[in-house]
């Protein structure tokens, strides 16, 4: 019953959808203002109805419903609750499913609070975002059925991939999603704009909380995807330049720029036509992603069951909106005017170059993650990996970071080289110190990491250079937010160029009571031992760590078993110190009864993610002040309002 | 005025500098990228290619086939390990230091990466299926006849 309610619900919503797109549009037109009333509370009511289809599914994988057949293939019986639950979204159609919820509900809640902008640009942007989601509602009934049920019920499921059986999985999708779709929400605001000619600082104002949310969420997604990465498969890595974690970095790019630059546009009126095109290539960029992840085009631990049937339903889409989106800015591109001009030597200037240098990036990336399909074409198969990304993008992102330092200490509209040459005298020196030390101390280092050393611990420290001679009490929330997300690109750069400059590895096989060492780092192999869990066995091995003769702590990697469905995982352990992680992963057992063990010493390491939850804290911040601004904007217009009227009356 | 703020650059002219400024950036981007494909990009080989045409030796490559059965001995150090890649036309026999990954077992495919020492493929990294639906896209691409012949012998 729960899945036929499910699936009513979500042809309802679809339905909603459609209508919505209509009265938008023809709202729009002359004589059409009757419709005009009904698409706010169309746009909230699709968001509950897809909402409610979306908890019918979570119910079905919480009860194990096996007659479903997406339970019957992804779900057991015997998992987890916190798997069952993260199951709902650990496949493809859940996937799609939580996809357009969130596109449902962000746009019910554009409908219900947005009131700064024009109501025909408004009306716009919601048919908009009802066009976008009607693709999805398409995709989502009629190729990949959710609530799809079986003839017969299956005895037991089928369960959920072991790789997957993570807590990762309970927040790393969910979170990359609400980024996606929160950038389709700025694609709509920029539609919406155009077709409506309204390009302008409300537009910018009303779009930039959304952008902020979709990056902070996009943020937090990649930093938990790389971490995850990094602590279940057991290579030590946390960047594999994978064609799916490129997939999220690209949108993230997209958006950082379009947050940038949609701040110029909202506060001194400049960049128009630029914002517009940033808003379309950052959603598609989002729907590349998508396309990438669900079509399995290309070879990634992220592909699931491949279907070329989706990949070209997805592809089509793609093309129906990015195509469709940019004949519009190209068509309306013209009637956009030229904002407020600025001096090269402005900020506004600064933020066209980090911009610029973010495109540059997206390019390469893009390119990268896209030639083997092109090569593909032409019958030469060939993998593209780090020794690509890393230093091409570094020539694009290294003088970024060190506009970085230098951007917000300028003023707008037009500044003067000489009033910020002192300031920014600081971290030019500390980045040349730096460096200089690195060199003779370390002359084995290779350059980049050198280089990512200097210049993040040069940011991380000059990010803070904009609160000087500022009234702390009385900075704005957004200039702390922006202050906290640059120190950490800073941190996170140090701790990834520090992972890459400094890890030390050792690769042994111990007998237990054996000892290693491993960097700073003496162990020793206690014991091992049988364990079980839920619904896996796994054999355990203790061991005792020491750093420089200090106290012991025990770690226990294990190697898992998993029965349903079978398979096996390594299960790294962990031992964080302040200036320091230590990893550990058990391999197998040798001929001679040796047990193979892999440790690394990375210095520094856990300042990567840190630096990247310190980014989305920044960008938290900011959009807390955002909004607390907005409120009170939105406030002081009622009271003049209500003023006015009083003195009206009186009159 | 505006020829105050925009510095001396002509106002009228603001906006297209703006497009070139960007656009010469994003085709520098592309060119560059182009460039660092051509030669960063890592290519595929199967065991009959890399015997009938060897590349450059230490050139970063991929090799895909399959483990062939009888053939993975561990060394005395107890994590290096030496085990033959063969696609049923050649074999090459491959060298790995490290913990294999978890579905690694002779007689399933496996794709490495890594480079050409003398005769021996020395590699960086093993990429074994990561589950029982999940093949290696470039193994795909090596059945059916291929495989069908792989398969055969290495039973």
């Amino acid at each position: 019953m729960i899945a036929e309610i499910g699936l009513a619900v979500l042809w309802m919503a679809a339905a909603l959808a459609l209508l919505q797109l209509f009265a938008g549009f023809s709202a729009l037109r002359p004589g059409g203002a009757v419709l005009a009333g009904i698409v706010r509370p169309l746009a909230v009511i699709q968001g509950l109805l897809v909402g409610i289809s979306f908890v019918c599914l979570i119910t079905l994988f919480l009860e194990t419903d096996l007659s479903v057949k997406l339970v019957a293939a992804n779900s057991h019986s015997m998992k987890p609750f916190i798997f069952k639950l993260a199951g709902t979204w650990g496949n493809h159609e859940g996937s799609m499913l939580l996809w357009i919820t969130v596109m449902a509900m962000s746009g019910g809640v554009v409908a219900l609070v947005e009131k700064r902008l024009r109501e025909d640009t408004l009306l716009a942007t919601l048919a908009g975002q009802a066009f976008v989601s009607l693709g999805f509602y398409a995709f989502l009934l009629l190729s990949s059925n959710p609530f799809e049920r079986l003839p017969e019920p299956a005895p037991e499921g089928q369960g959920l991939n072991p790789l997957l059986q993570d807590v990762g999985l309970a927040f790393h999708p969910p979170t990359l999603y609400v980024g996606y779709v929160g950038l389709s929400v700025a694609f709509s605001f920029a539609i919406g704009a155009l077709i409506t000619r309204d390009v302008g600082p409300s537009f910018a104002r009303a779009m930039r909380p959304w952008v902020l949310g979709a990056w902070i969420f996009l943020t937090v997604g990649i930093t938990a995807g790389s971490y995850w990465a990094y602590y279940t498969l057991g290579w030590g890595g946390w960047w594999f330049w994978d064609p799916v974690e490129n997939a999220s970095l690209m949108p993230w790019l997209a958006a950082t720029a379009l947050l940038h630059s949609s701040s110029v546009l909202a506060s001194r009126n400049a960049l128009r036509a630029w914002t517009v095109m940033l808003g379309v290539i950052a959603f598609s960029m989002s729907m590349v992603g998508t396309f990438l992840v669900r079509s399995g085009i290309l070879t990634s631990v992220h592909a699931f069951a491949v279907d070329p049937e989706r990949g070209s339903f997805i592809l089509a889409l793609l093309a129906i909106y990015i195509g469709g989106a940019l004949a519009l800015f190209g068509i309306r591109a013209s009637t956009v005017t030229e904002g407020e001009r600025f001096s090269l030597f402005s900020r506004e200037a600064s933020l066209v170059f980090n911009n610029v240098m973010l495109c540059g990036i997206l390019g390469i990336v893009l390119l990268g993650t896209l030639y083997p399909l092109m090569t593909e074409a032409f019958g030469a198969k060939v993998s593209v990996g780090p020794p690509y990304f890393n230093p091409v993008s570094a020539i694009f992102a290294i003088p970024m970071m060190l506009m970085m330092g230098v951007g917000p200490l300028l003023r707008w509209r037009k500044d003067r080289p000489s009033r910020i040459t002192a300031t920014v005298a600081i971290p030019a020196l500390i980045v040349a110190l730096v460096l200089l030390g690195v060199v003779v101390l370390f002359p084995s280092a290779r350059l980049l990491p050198m280089l990512g050393i200097a210049v993040g611990i040069g940011l991380a420290i000059g990010s803070w250079l904009p609160l000087r001679g500022r009234n702390l009490r009385r900075t704005p929330l957004a200039v702390w937010g922006m202050v906290l997300a640059h120190c950490g690109i800073g941190v996170a750069l140090f701790g990834a160029a520090s992972e890459s400059a400094f890890s030390v590895e050792r690769l042994a096989a111990m007998n237990i009571g054996d000892t290693q060492s491993v960097g700073p780092i003496a162990l020793k192999l206690e014991a091992m031992e049988p364990v079980a869990g839920p619904n896996w066995t796994a054999i355990e091995a203790t061991i005792s760590a020491s750093y420089k003769g200090g106290p012991p702590v025990t770690l226990h990697p294990q190697a898992r078993t998993f029965s349903s469905p079978p398979g096996e995982r390594t299960e790294s352990a962990l031992h964080t110190r302040w200036n320091g992680q230590l990893y550990a992963v058990l391999g197998d057992e040798g001929d001679d009864g040796r047990w193979q063990m892999r440790f690394w010493w990375k210095p520094f390491v856990p300042l990567l993610w840190l630096g990247g939850l310190l980014v989305a804290f920044g960008g938290l911040l900011a959009l807390l002040g955002r909004v607390a601004e907005d409120v009170k904007r939105v406030r002081l217009l009622d009271k003049i309002a209500f003023r006015k009227a009083q003195q009206d009356m009186l009159k | 005025m505006n020829t105050r703020v925009s510095g001396g650059i002509k106002p009228k002219h603001q906006r297209l500098v703006l497009i070139v400024i960007a656009l010469v950036a994003l085709i520098g981007a592309g060119l560059l990228a182009a460039y660092a494909l051509s030669n960063q990009a890592s290519y595929f080989y199967v065991p009959a290619d890399l015997v009938k045409n060897p590349p450059e030796q230490g050139r970063a490559i991929r090799l895909g086939g399959m483990v062939e059965k009888g053939s993975l001995k561990t060394r005395s150090d107890g994590v290096t390990i030496d085990f033959v890649v063969g696609d049923g036309k050649a074999r090459v026999p491959v060298r790995f230091t490290g913990i294999t990954p978890d579905l690694f077992v002779e007689g399933s495919g496996v794709v490495a990466e890594g480079r050409m020492e003398k005769q021996t493929f020395v590699a960086d990294n093993l990429l074994a299926k990561h589950d029982e639906n999940y093949v290696p896209r470039q193994m795909g691409d090596m059945t059916p006849e291929q495989a069908k012949q792989v398969v055969a012998e290495t039973k």
